[in-house]
């Protein structure tokens, strides 16, 4: 055994050297922070939001094309990927203890776990080869499969959050099964369900990847959902790997925009979570 | 059969929950179904270059687009060691962060810091690949990698030119992103821990440090592990940062100063333009064992944190 | 956002928004080019994006784009089951762009010492044989950094091309192609990307188009071409290469300009090329040949602000030649 002066040396130094982990983690992230606001944020105008970016060398570029863009990938991915993953969380919930509910749970793992580039090539090879063209709809599908499994998960887990006493009362009142789920137990969790799609919606409107070979890009408000479509992510990309310094200033000042918003999601997400679910 | 008013309202009540089990059904099957086409999609696209390469494409590290020969092993090198990297330095800071937090700081520390860690995670990959490029890149190039050089230049690994760029670059820059979600796990862990153990352990007369081995460490060793492991899940498939900072050269070197590549940078920069259907089926299959590879880890993963939550 | 995405299926497809992609190459002139065109035309949209050549070829083969872009000419096995019109739309100049602290212009190259340094065997950039071709330069003592296209490029083609006809080694060992194997250096996607890493490494020794090396301020190399004579890249000596080689044109049009003859001459100058298919869609079609040749006649004159060389007159007549023969299919 060590002397009691050992120990209490050790412990000093682990503590120590905590401490120093907790300020190593801590600096990138503010490293990141810090350049985000320096280096974008001096380069925000009303112009950034409305005007089309222009020809090398000449001002007056904007990322209108990009950042509406984003909006419209994000609405086609939910528009797809919330009610599919509501679904699949519904049936894993309802046919909780069969062989086919633990195979869509497995499955949606399984898709959860797949590097979003290989759903960039499959939408690709499905969707785009087969339209030929690139287009908003593709990149939006490839973002919905991104957030299937995060919806269906988190409406699985507040389901069974619900005492099994509700379900019970309804169905005693004579009300068929459909009609005490969506009547009485999604509107009970939907808050955490709200909350869990804002959070999906922060993640995919950063996904950079899977849009490469699917939206591709713009240079033009978006029109339709079957044409090509910019978005801020591979904007900020293409802006990224450019020689131009000017451009440089751009990529900075879209990774302010979004980060900003997908920050304010979470953040957003964090108080709706704070208030009192009515149910439970 | 008897057929009365009784039957006949229940048969009306059915219908209702027909339709509604038909379709949740539907929806279900849906996602199984575009899992199984996802993987059929990956083998069928691949099974040129499987067909011609067959195991030799997993162990060749020749990747010769002009000759059409496809060998995967520098990309599969490059992931494995850039994931390799971000694990290494990730993995110990993220555990720090969270012992310190759980077992030693007040609560209001706890609650801002925890805040900071999941902006961390919110950050999207490309402004990660933005900040690497212009702020990670040229520190790497003008201070730490002629100091890891002149100090450790004895070992091969810090040995060859300061490109900034590279192998390391691509590890750090994995290891910031990961930190997030192993610390995360490691706090549920935590979090979930009885509180008696903690007792249990100062009561004895434990010093602090003792106590968080024992009552940490050794009883959440599982969910550790498992967190890990998901982190490794995550640098693995990494796409946008990855390509923006390591060099993107096909090519197998023990220096990590050296360019790289992984197998999801390389679907990224060849497939929109690969000129040849083997190019096109080479990185398809490419996309395949990152596919296999991941699933495996995450399954890892899953398994050992669940054996915890049996025990 | 459903009211965006509802807007985003209300407003029809416009007939006139014409996709292209590919090279990087012309990608400023060409950004230059859509935005002139849309202010005579307001209601044609060209999007481009500049994703490098094999891009071009091979998102025009999957039918993903209406027309393509690249810096090389497709081989015949491409072109075999695709009836495909090959439009030089510029001469445009590859550029040996180094960063070497203290050495603001000047440098000197000849095909030996380039292939020693593209293969890896000239290492620094004290070599005595570079010091004997650039007596007046103080070469630091620096390691050579080779900065070369991750991606598919015309670019690529264009040097390798060149490396393949002045070196036997370099023939044997790498050959010539968008994407090549390179025996050392430090890959960058499209030109931007390489400019960036040249800028960003000292030592650094990459190739560029013209454009790019000038509008970053970045310095570039003199070559030796056949004649023996130290040219360097400016639009007078790339279309000088083209010039002299115009008699040699063959009537699909794909030529190489890489170590062009005469004394004048650029040696790695090149073509590029837009693509497109023969047969072509009602009024998409008109309009994308409308613009077409408008930038084969009005559009050249914005090419020379930008450090690209015109067509030489000759092969610009041929070209409307090559662009009667499109199709128009209603």
């Amino acid at each position: 055994m060590k002397s009691l002066k050992q120990r209490q040396l050790i412990n000093t130094c682990v503590h120590i050297l905590l401490v120093g982990a907790c300020l190593v983690s801590a600096l990138p992230l503010i490293s990141i922070f810090t350049y985000i606001v320096l280096r974008g944020a001096p380069g925000l105008s009303l112009h950034f939001f409305t005007g089309l970016p222009q020809p090398i060398g000449e001002p007056g570029s904007g990322m209108g094309n990009a950042i509406s863009g984003t909006f419209v990938l994000l609405g086609i991915a939910s528009g797809i990927g919330i009610p599919w993953g509501l679904v699949a969380g519904i049936f894993m919930t309802e046919y909780r203890d069969t062989r086919m509910a633990s195979c869509v749970r497995f499955s949606a793992e399984l898709l959860s776990s797949i590097p979003s580039i290989v759903i960039g090539l499959f939408i690709y090879e499905q969707i785009v080869l087969r339209m030929h063209h690139f287009s908003a709809l593709a990149g939006g599908l490839a973002l919905s499969i991104i957030m299937i499994p995060t919806i269906a998960r988190s409406t699985e887990e507040q389901l069974l959050l619900i005492p099994a006493h509700i379900r019970e009362a309804g169905l005693a009142l004579g009300l068929p099964r459909w009609k005490v789920t969506c009547h009485i137990l999604l509107p009970g969790i939907i808050r955490s369900i709200m909350t869990s799609m804002m959070l999906a919606i922060a993640r995919i409107s950063g996904e950079t990847a899977p849009l490469l070979f699917t939206a591709f890009g713009s240079r033009f408000w978006p029109e339709s959902i079957f044409e090509p479509i910019a978005s801020l992510p591979i904007q900020i990309y293409n802006l990224a790997i450019s020689p131009f310094e000017e451009w440089h200033q751009q990529a900075w000042t879209g990774a302010f925009i979004l980060a900003l918003f997908v920050l304010s999601l979470n953040i957003a997400t964090r108080l709706v979570m704070r208030q009192k679910e009515p149910l439970s | 059969m008897v057929k009365g008013p009784v039957a006949h309202r229940k048969k009306e009540v059915h219908r209702g929950d027909w339709l509604f089990a038909q379709f949740i059904q539907a929806g279900a099957m849906l996602l199984i179904a575009l899992l199984l086409a996802l993987a059929w999609f990956l083998i069928k696209g691949g099974w040129p270059a499987i067909e011609r390469y067959g195991a030799r494409f997993l162990f060749s590290s020749n990747w010769n687009p002009v000759l059409e020969v496809f060998g995967a092993a520098p990309v599969i090198y490059g992931t494995l060691v850039s994931s390799a990297i971000a694990i290494m330095i990730a993995a110990p800071l993220s555990v720090s962060v969270a012992l310190f937090l759980h077992a030693v700081a007040p609560p209001k520390i706890r609650a801002v810091f925890s805040f900071f860690v999941d902006m961390l995670a919110a950050i999207p990959s490309v402004v990660y690949g933005l900040w690497g490029i212009f702020v990670l890149a040229p520190w790497l190039r003008s201070d730490v990698e002629p100091w890891l050089s002149e100090h450790f230049g004895f070992l091969p690994f810090f040995q060859g030119p300061f490109y900034g760029v590279g192998m390391l670059a691509a590890g750090l820059i994995l290891a910031i992103m990961i930190i997030p979600s192993i610390f995360a796990m490691c706090s549920e862990v935590f979090r979930s821990l009885p509180v008696t153990y903690k007792e249990a352990a100062l009561a004895l007369g434990a010093t602090r440090w003792e106590m968080m081995q024992i009552a940490f460490l050794r009883a959440g060793k599982r969910g550790i592990i498992g967190g890990i492991i998901l982190g490794l899940g995550r640098a693995l498939g990494e796409t946008m940062a990855v390509t923006m900072l390591i060099g993107n050269r096909d090519e197998i070197s023990v220096s990590l100063f050296s360019p790289g590549q992984t197998m999801a940078s390389v679907i990224a920069n060849e497939y929109a333009e690969a000129g040849s259907s083997i190019h096109v089926a080479a990185l398809i299959e490419v996309g395949l064992v990152l596919f296999c590879m991941t699933i495996l880890v995450n399954a890892l993963a899953r398994i050992i944190i669940r054996s915890d939550d049996a025990i | 956002m459903t009211s965006i995405f509802l807007l985003g299926i209300t407003l029809s497809c416009s007939a006139a928004f014409i996709h292209g992609t590919g090279a990087s190459f012309p990608f400023p002139l060409y950004t230059k080019w859509f935005a002139e065109f849309q202010k005579l035309n307001p209601e044609v949209k060209i999007n481009y994006q500049a994703i490098g050549s094999g891009g071009g070829i091979r998102q025009l083969l999957a039918h993903t784009v209406d027309f393509g872009a690249s810096d090389a000419p497709m081989t015949e096995e491409q072109t075999l089951h695709a009836d495909i019109l090959h439009i030089p739309s510029m001469v445009g100049g590859v550029v040996l762009t180094y960063n070497l602290p203290g050495i603001p212009s000047g440098l000197k190259l000849t095909p030996d010492i380039m292939a020693d340094l593209f293969l890896g065997n000239m290492k620094r950039w004290n070599d005595p044989r570079l010091h004997a071709i650039n007596p007046e330069l103080h070469l630091p003592d620096l390691p050579v950094t080779i900065i070369h296209r991750s991606n598919g490029s015309g670019t690529t083609l264009i040097l390798t091309e060149y490396l393949a006809k002045i070196s036997c080694a370099w023939k044997k060992g790498v050959g010539a192609g968008p994407a090549v194997k390179w025996p050392v250096g430090l890959g960058g996607k499209g030109n931007e990307s390489v400019t960036s890493l040249i800028k960003q490494s000292p030592g650094a020794l990459g190739y560029i188009e013209l454009s790019y090396a000038v509008m970053n301020n970045l310095t570039y190399a003199s070559l030796a071409n056949t004649e023996n004579l130290f040219i360097a890249p400016t639009v007078a000596s790339i279309h000088a290469a083209a010039k002299a080689s115009e008699a040699l044109m063959p009537d699909d049009l794909r030529l190489s300009l890489t170590n062009a003859p005469g004394k004048d001459s650029y040696p790695l100058s090149a073509f590029t090329y837009i693509l497109i298919y023969r047969k072509m869609d009602g009024a998409k079609g008109q309009e994308m040949l409308h613009f077409f040749k408008w930038a084969i006649t009005d559009g050249q004159n914005f090419a020379s602000k930008l450090h690209y060389s015109p067509l030489p007159e000759s092969i610009a007549v041929k070209t409307m030649k090559a662009l009667g023969r499109v199709s128009i299919v209603w």
